[in-house]
Parts: C-alpha cells; sequence; structure tokens
C-alpha cells in the first residue's frame, strides 16, 4: 500500500468480494447459532483518513459492543465484530438463557464470554473463508470484548496502517435480522487488514499488487 | 459569547483555538490528547495523538499531530502562534487506555497508550512545559473539551459522570 492511490477498480471489487464471502459465511454461522435469518448488506470497501472513517460509522463517540481479534499469518490484520449494545445484550440473553443479563452494573463473566465466544465464531468463519477464497494461512487470535466509544476501539486497529500513512481501507458489511428491517444496522464486520497485506491479498488472487 | 464555536478535531489532527472558542476531540482510546494552553491569552492548542515516536513511520511525508515526539513541539508553535507565550505555557492531558486486555496482541502495541502518555510527557518535560493536569490510563475511551477561558479540560467516559480537571 505504498500508494493507496493505485488502487484500482478491480482491487476495490477484490476487497468488496472479500467481505463478501467472508461475512456471508459469517452470517450463516450466526444464523445457525440463533436459529434465525440473518441478513446481510452489499459490503462497503471505504478509503477515507483516519477522522473521515470514524464519522462515516456514525461518529467516534457512538457506544458499541465490540469483539476484536488479531488476524496472524500471511495476511496479517485486524478484524472488528460490532454491535450496538442492546443487540449485543438481546444476543447473550439468547445465548446464555438468562434475560437479566445486562452490560450495565455488576461485571457479568458469563454473558461477556458468550459473546466473546460469539465474536469468535463468527470471525472464525469470516476469516476461514476468507482463508479459502484466497488459499493464505490466515488465523485469528484470542477475541478480546469491550464496550465502549467506537473510536476508543476501533483505532487500535489503524496503529499499524497509520505507521504508513493517513488512510485507512475499511471493508465494512452489515448483517442484520430479517424481520426487523426497521433496525437497519444491527452488525457490522470491519476488516482492516494491514499495509502489506494488501499486496498479498492481490498476488494470492492474480491480480497485480499496488 | 453567542459566537462561540465548538472546534472538532479528528483521530491524528491538531488545532488552536481564542477564546471564547472551546476545543474538543471525541473518542480517545490509546490515543492521547494534549492540551497546550496560555491562561493569560486564552489561547490553547489541542492534539489527538496516536503513536508515541515518528520513527515507527515507516516513509511518506510524517503528519506531525500524529507522533508524541514531534506533535508537542508542532502544538507550541501553533498555539505561539496564536498568541502564547512561551514561558506562560502549560498542559493538561487525557487518554492513553488500553482498550483490550489480552495477551494475544503483540506486547509492543498492547502498550501503546502507556507510552503514548510517557513520550508526551517527556518533550513536554524537554520544553518545560509543566502538566498541570492529567486522566490517563484505564481500560475506558474518553471525549474532551477544553476551554481556554476557564482553562479547564472536560472528560467524559461512557460509564461514568463527566470529570473536570
Amino acid at each position: 500500500m505504498d500508494d493507496i492511490r493505485n488502487l484500482t477498480g478491480m482491487h476495490i471489487d477484490i476487497l468488496r468480494e472479500i467481505g463478501n464471502i467472508g461475512a456471508g459465511n459469517a452470517a450463516t454461522a450466526l444464523s445457525t447459532l440463533l436459529n434465525k435469518k440473518i441478513e446481510m448488506a452489499v459490503p462497503r470497501v471505504q478509503i477515507a483518513t483516519f477522522a473521515e472513517m470514524m464519522e462515516s460509522i456514525g461518529g467516534p463517540e457512538q457506544i458499541v459492543a465490540c469483539v476484536y481479534l488479531r488476524i496472524e499469518g500471511e495476511a496479517p490484520g485486524n478484524m472488528f465484530f460490532v454491535l450496538p449494545p442492546e443487540q449485543a445484550e438481546r444476543f447473550v440473553r439468547r445465548m446464555i438463557g438468562d434475560d437479566s443479563f445486562s452490560f450495565q452494573g455488576e461485571a457479568h463473566e458469563l454473558g461477556c464470554s458468550a459473546l466473546q465466544e460469539l465474536g469468535n465464531i463468527l470471525a472464525g468463519s469470516y476469516l476461514s473463508a476468507l482463508a479459502d477464497f484466497t488459499r493464505l494461512n490466515l488465523h485469528p487470535s484470542v477475541p478480546a470484548l469491550a464496550v465502549d466509544m467506537i473510536g476508543a476501539v476501533l483505532s487500535f486497529g489503524l496503529l499499524e496502517l497509520s505507521r504508513v500513512g493517513d488512510y485507512a481501507i475499511l471493508i465494512d458489511t452489515a448483517i442484520y435480522d430479517e424481520r426487523r428491517p426497521d433496525e437497519s444496522i444491527n452488525g457490522h464486520f470491519f476488516l482492516l487488514p494491514d499495509p502489506e497485506s494488501f499486496s498479498t491479498i492481490f498476488r494470492a488472487l492474480g491480480v497485480d499488487g499496488l | 459569547m453567542s459566537t462561540a464555536q465548538a472546534v472538532k478535531i479528528g483521530i491524528a489532527e491538531m488545532e488552536v483555538v481564542i477564546a471564547p472558542n472551546v476545543i474538543r476531540t471525541c473518542g480517545l482510546g490509546s490515543c492521547v490528547g494534549v492540551v497546550i494552553y496560555d491562561a493569560g491569552k486564552a489561547v490553547a492548542g489541542m492534539a489527538h495523538v496516536m503513536l508515541p515516536h515518528s520513527s515507527m513511520a515507516r516513509g511518506g511525508v510524517i503528519n506531525a499531530a500524529k507522533y508524541a515526539d514531534t506533535a508537542v513541539e508542532a502544538l507550541v508553535q501553533l498555539v505561539m502562534a496564536a498568541g502564547g507565550r512561551k514561558g506562560m505555557l502549560k498542559a493538561k492531558l487525557a487518554g492513553g487506555a488500553q482498550m483490550f486486555s489480552f495477551s494475544a496482541v503483540g506486547g509492543d502495541m498492547m502498550r501503546i497508550g502507556a507510552r503514548n502518555v510517557e513520550e508526551v510527557k517527556k518533550q513536554l518535560e524537554r520544553l518545560h512545559i509543566p502538566v498541570v493536569a492529567e486522566d490517563v490510563g484505564g481500560h475506558s475511551g474518553r471525549t474532551i473539551e477544553f476551554n481556554p477561558q476557564t482553562g479547564v479540560l472536560s472528560i467524559r467516559t461512557a460509564a461514568q459522570e463527566i470529570k473536570e480537571i
């Protein structure tokens, strides 16, 4: 990613397809886990300054439940599964069968590890689809959980990129519950590959790097 | 006062304001918000620093606001250009949290918040600017706003009440 301006339409299409394949697999996993139908939006590939990126996802102050994983292997990077906290609470209540679970008040160990596990399963299926597609060796780290301002959590995924420049390439795929289309955005997968990983991914798919 | 504006800076940006305007930045995690101000002149600059040292940069043009070692000095220049007086400058800091607590992330990046704070302080000390107040570390994101008129830095976190330092 020496020069982000060298990204062509074809590169963007590839990144969009990665979001499609990865999140598609994850949506299927979530659907199985919760036994309900989960829909997926067309992935959005965004090239923006860090500040613009934060604004485009609702502003840095927005409170979210976020599961973060570091991607290790041949194309390292960062993956975030981000949900509104109420939505994450609903998922957790369903998973542990405890309707009283809440992020407010006492730390709830079982609830938090359930959400962590959910993030793990989803990110794992996103990554395994990505690894199959690119035939690259990719594996997720142990997941970490935070319920906090999105700017504060997502900026952690920008550190490697920020050493190279002031732009981020974000692959954003939204998933939502089909029966509640009014809640248009229920969850987001954010994939932020490290700078060197773009060329690796493009080469793996037979396209000239940057 | 009716024309007072809240100037907002984003990640890896910096700006200077003169009262009655205030300056704010949102969603500081491991990043550090540095405020350098001259209370007598009611002028203040703020930087949203991401990384401790510009030696971490890998090529390209260096954005001074991004690195602690370059941001502090550049911010002093900005504040002085807006009327701040060298011997009268003071600093307040907030941020440098550790948002995720797990060991799978490389140790180097895990401590990035603490390293950002250390480097900011080192630079302030080198330039003889006292840190009069700070709210750093912990595990929570922060939104901060500085009012050059009063010299108060307001800090908001997701769970807690607004704190003023």
